[in-house]
């Protein structure tokens, strides 16, 4: 399931065209995944390095809000909504609070839609179920080859 | 080539009874997909990871569930969502399966019900570590023999000269 702003049901077509675009383009983005998970941050950081990506990885929301704040920027924020010391929705919050405009991607467990949906209210572009697949990250790079 | 083939069928055929049984899902073969020559150690790497995280999971789950003085539900089904997630993403079908059962009893408080879905899921991971260990053991195998027929034909190409 997907849910964002403008997520279209033509998602298989939108990754057969423009998709060598999409690669050739990837080396140039920098991302942050943020989750508390290990096997999820690895499994992620693998998927990325696949699309050519290198991936910065955190454990918590108040980590990835302070190196925002510190600076580093990020064209894609990969955030996870159950996490420790500063969960997803918070730091989703305090992100789009100081003026962040990267992509950011929330992935979930399979939560209630209220949950979900306030997940996304915190300022989210998109939201996934876990796991991420090639085939969500093909969409969420056509969506970054779009904002860039 | 017959020991390769053999080996080969080994090791497909002991896959696809992890699938049957439904040890693993479709999740662990994207995992095995993910693999390649620059990360030739991957899926054992993750499974790994993932067995460290449940062991350290398994135990909060233990420790909260044996407070006398009341048990925190909140902090048993933190764990077990957290252990819900992360055996979706390696594909640990059954395991998984149990974690959804255990959130359940969590809801409902039922400190009896936790305690089953605790011995469930310890298990669960037990026969699911030995399995892929299992499974991880026939892959230098078939390395090994990889290397040394890669070897016999780079002698051979050498004798034709």
């Amino acid at each position: 399931m997907v849910l964002g702003k403008g997520a279209s049901s033509s998602l298989s077509r939108k990754m057969v065209d423009g998709v060598e675009n999409m690669v050739s383009n990837c080396n140039d983005f920098t991302v942050l995944v943020v989750d508390d998970d290990p096997v999820i941050r690895k499994l992620h950081d693998m998927h990325l390095k696949k699309f050519g990506l290198r991936a910065q990885v955190v454990e918590n929301g108040k980590k990835a809000v302070d190196l925002c704040h510190f600076g580093t920027i990020f064209n894609l924020i990969l955030m996870d909504k159950e996490m420790p010391i500063m969960d997803g929705v918070e730091a989703t919050k305090e992100l789009r609070a100081m003026g962040v405009n990267s992509l950011i991607v929330g992935v979930t467990s399979r939560d209630s839609q209220y949950e979900t949906q306030t997940f996304m209210e915190a300022g989210l572009d998109f939201c996934f179920e876990k796991p991420l697949t090639a085939d969500k990250i093909s969409f969420i790079l056509q969506e970054l080859n779009k904002k860039n | 080539m017959d020991v390769v083939s053999q080996l080969q069928r080994q090791f497909i055929d002991y896959s696809a009874s992890l699938h049957r049984e439904g040890f693993v899902d479709d999740q662990f073969t994207q995992l095995q997909k993910l693999q390649d020559e620059n990360s030739p150690d991957f899926v054992v790497e993750v499974a790994s990871l993932f067995f460290e995280d449940c062991e350290k999971l398994i135990n909060n789950m233990a420790r909260a569930l044996e407070q006398q003085q009341g048990v925190d539900f909140k902090q048993v089904d933190a764990s077990v969502h957290q252990l819900k997630g992360s055996s979706s993403s390696i594909g640990a079908m059954r395991v998984k399966n149990v974690c959804i059962n255990f959130r359940s009893f969590c809801e409902a408080q039922n400190r009896e019900g936790c305690l089953r879905c605790l011995q469930q899921v310890t298990h669960e991971y037990s026969l699911l570590k030995s399995k892929l260990q299992t499974l991880f053991r026939m892959q230098p195998s078939m390395m090994a023999v990889d290397c040394v027929l890669l070897s016999l034909v780079g002698l051979g190409n050498r004798s034709v000269v």
